[in-house]
């Protein structure tokens, strides 16, 4: 049972493309450090020492701010805060907008005139103004009010578009035969409907991870958080208060900045993995795109084996015949292929 | 008369995790100049795999494995050398399809857009193939309606405001929009009840015979074709059974699939018979046996059947230029006739 699984992970993980490789790998990576980060910080981040506005050294990887702190041990603990709140941003608004988006979508009547009328109330609430308003006053108490606020404005998105994917979705034959075989609803919901609108899930899901570590870091560089904690919108708010610039200790704000960068280029390219993995066609596509060396798009021509092996040149060939995957073997059309 | 398409050896492959699927194996086929050549066999039989893979329409995971599509229209080729549709660029594909060989859907309700107009949708298809100034293109439409014997006001209907049959001649219609040298009709008329079938059918034949193209229609219906077709094709499990004029066919069908088929339906004239049809179903494309793949259906299996190289041969006492091919050298028409003795005398 359990080497199944593996297997089937290791299937997945194979038939992913490079993208989206590389986007698992990186969010893997700022994962990792921040579940160990606190672990392995060197120094604690808040320490103050003589040694002030150090440039990166041995001791100090990523140097030193203007009171000495070790900025290693910041980003290391930032990331930890910033993914926290960022993931948790992220399950709440994904959770809310399913609920909401499906049940109005899928119960319609005054179900759906009553949440669609929520949903385009939360949809007008100018955002900034209002994040700046209430963190302004609850700033004081750690990372709650940020993740409360930022959910309670981030759902009314996903929870449109998947109630307009639920609507095409619900007035398909399949749902309709579903329904005559006395299905329940619930099931209809969660077996039917739910899976077809995988890709979308998750794809808002990472977009809101994106929305809240943008919104997080941004309200944090301008103050409007808890700053005596960690995060990596704190350190560059400390930098630029300090005015890291001006004394060109670029070692204070590249990391956090970078990190923000990093993360968030991870989850864009995570984005463009789930796609495939939600649509079995997209996924069978990619196996004639391996044997053809390049991409192959529906709109093309049926391709010609004998084509793609000319196509491919001496350093395909080669890169080729160390492939695992033989296509067509024994036949006698497709030989080495 | 040279075949103004010629498909050899053409095999087309699907892939998928479980195993390849091998939907067409090794088919050859050749339609000549103002012929209706008729493609027959069971669902999953890989009629429609071979005529789209022949035009290369198919998507991935499909791959065409071997094989080669010569094409030898007059307008393209001039009387030149025929061009193998297999090595065409995507530019290339565009410049001969429609105009050179057009395709009717299989649903018409699928393949016309629920938003637009007929008139719009006559008016796309020949403006992306033929460079007519509007207003012509606009005659061009309707006459092309008048062909198929719908009235030219119903040019501004949309596709739910008409009738299953009359959106089939708007796709047929539409097949037709730029005068093509060749039409593969997959399954025109599977949708409609016969009266309108028959009433279809009767126009493809008036105007292939007016226009002067040339027909491949798939169908799953023998019976259809035996009337329509001028030679016939039989396929199953990827390959080819057997071909032959439709006469040959209906009066000494060689191939025990071919009898298995006939016997499927009942004759409109003649004695009344017992309607035997075929035991088993088609088997596992993914992995093929050697030899023929109709064996375990067969009644007239041996052992003999698995060493059969599945390559069409003149049909055992037919002059070896003789046009009807059996890819069965097992079973002759003495053999069948002595089976169907034994029937008679138990």
């Amino acid at each position: 049972m359990k080497s199944s699984v593996f297997a089937g992970a290791a299937n997945i993980w194979r038939n992913l493309p490079l993208k989206a490789k590389i986007g698992v790998g990186l969010f893997g990576f700022f994962v990792l450090a921040a579940i160990i980060g606190p672990q392995v910080q060197p120094y604690d981040p808040g320490a103050q020492t003589p040694l002030t506005m150090a440039a990166p050294s041995v001791q100090h990887w990523f140097g030193t701010t203007q009171t000495g702190q070790d900025i290693l041990s910041q980003v290391l603990t930032g990331i930890r805060l910033t993914l926290e709140l960022a993931l948790l941003v992220g399950v709440i608004v994904t959770v809310v907008s399913v609920l909401i988006g499906v049940t109005s979508a899928f119960l319609g009547g005054i179900w759906d005139d009553v949440l669609s009328l929520i949903t385009n109330v939360f949809l007008v609430i100018p955002a900034l103004p209002l994040l700046i308003v209430l963190l302004g006053y609850l700033s004081q108490q750690g990372q709650t009010p940020t993740i409360v606020v930022l959910s309670l404005l981030g759902w009314p998105w996903g929870a449109r578009v998947i109630r307009a994917q639920t609507l095409t979705i619900r007035g398909r034959d399949f749902i309709a035969a579903s329904r005559e075989t006395g299905e329940k609803t619930w099931r209809i919901i969660l077996f039917e409907i739910i899976p077809n609108e995988v890709s979308l899930i998750a794809a808002s899901f990472v977009n809101t991870v994106l929305y809240a570590i943008g919104a997080s870091v941004a309200l944090a560089f301008v103050g409007l958080t808890n700053v005596n904690s960690w995060s990596l919108g704190t350190i560059l708010f400390w930098a630029q208060t300090d005015s890291a610039l001006l004394a060109g200790a670029w070692w204070w704000f590249v990391p956090a900045g970078l990190a923000v960068a990093l993360i968030g280029t991870s989850l864009v390219l995570l984005n463009s993995g789930i796609d495939e993995l939600g649509s079995p066609r997209l996924r069978a596509t990619r196996g004639t795109a391996k044997v053809a060396g390049h991409k192959i798009w529906p709109t093309d021509p049926t391709p010609v084996l004998a084509q793609l092996q000319a196509q491919r040149g001496p350093l395909g060939s080669f890169l080729h015949s160390f492939s695992r995957r033989s296509l067509l073997e024994g036949t006698s059309a497709g030989g080495e292929l | 008369m040279a075949p103004i398409l010629e498909i050899s050896d053409l095999s087309v492959a699907y892939r998928s995790d479980s195993g390849d699927v091998h939907a067409v194996e090794h088919v050859s086929l050749s339609l000549n100049a103002g012929e209706v050549v008729g493609l027959c066999g069971e669902s999953g039989s890989g009629k429609s795999t071979l005529a789209y893979g022949a035009m290369r329409l198919l998507r991935p995971p499909a791959l065409i494995t071997s094989g080669s599509v010569r094409y030898s229209g007059r307008r393209i080729t001039h009387g030149g050398e025929p061009v193998d549709i297999l090595s065409m660029s995507q530019r290339e594909l565009h410049r001969i399809r429609w105009r050179e060989t057009a395709i009717v859907f299989q649903s018409a309700m699928n393949a016309l857009n629920p938003v637009l107009r007929v008139q719009d949708q006559l008016l796309d298809a020949i403006q992306a193939h033929l460079k007519l100034p509007r207003h012509e293109a606009r005659d061009k439409a309707a006459t092309l309606l008048d062909l198929v014997g719908i009235p030219r006001d119903r040019l501004r209907a949309y596709p739910h405001e008409l009738s299953g049959g009359m959106r089939q001649r708007v796709m047929i219609a539409m097949a037709l929009a730029a005068d093509p040298e060749v039409v593969i009709m997959d399954e025109p008329t599977t949708a409609l009840d016969v009266v309108v079938q028959r009433d279809i059918l009767s126009q493809i034949v008036e105007l292939k015979d007016r226009l002067g193209f040339s027909v491949l229609f798939i169908t799953h219906d023998l019976s259809l074709l035996l009337e329509l077709a001028d030679r016939i094709a039989v396929m199953y499990a990827g390959r080819l059974m057997e071909t032959g004029s439709s006469q040959e066919l209906m009066r000494e069908p060689a191939h025990p699939y071919t009898r298995g088929l006939l016997n499927s339906f009942p004759a409109l004239h003649g004695a009344k018979r017992e309607l035997t049809g075929i035991p088993g179903v088609p088997p596992d494309l993914r992995d093929i046996t050697p030899g023929c793949p109709f064996i375990p259906r067969c009644r007239y299996a041996t052992g003999a059947c698995s060493a059969v190289d599945m390559s069409l041969a003149p049909v055992a006492g037919t002059p070896a230029q003789a046009a009807h091919l059996t890819a069965c050298p097992i079973v002759t028409p003495e053999v069948t006739k002595e089976a169907s003795q034994e029937e008679v005398a138990s």
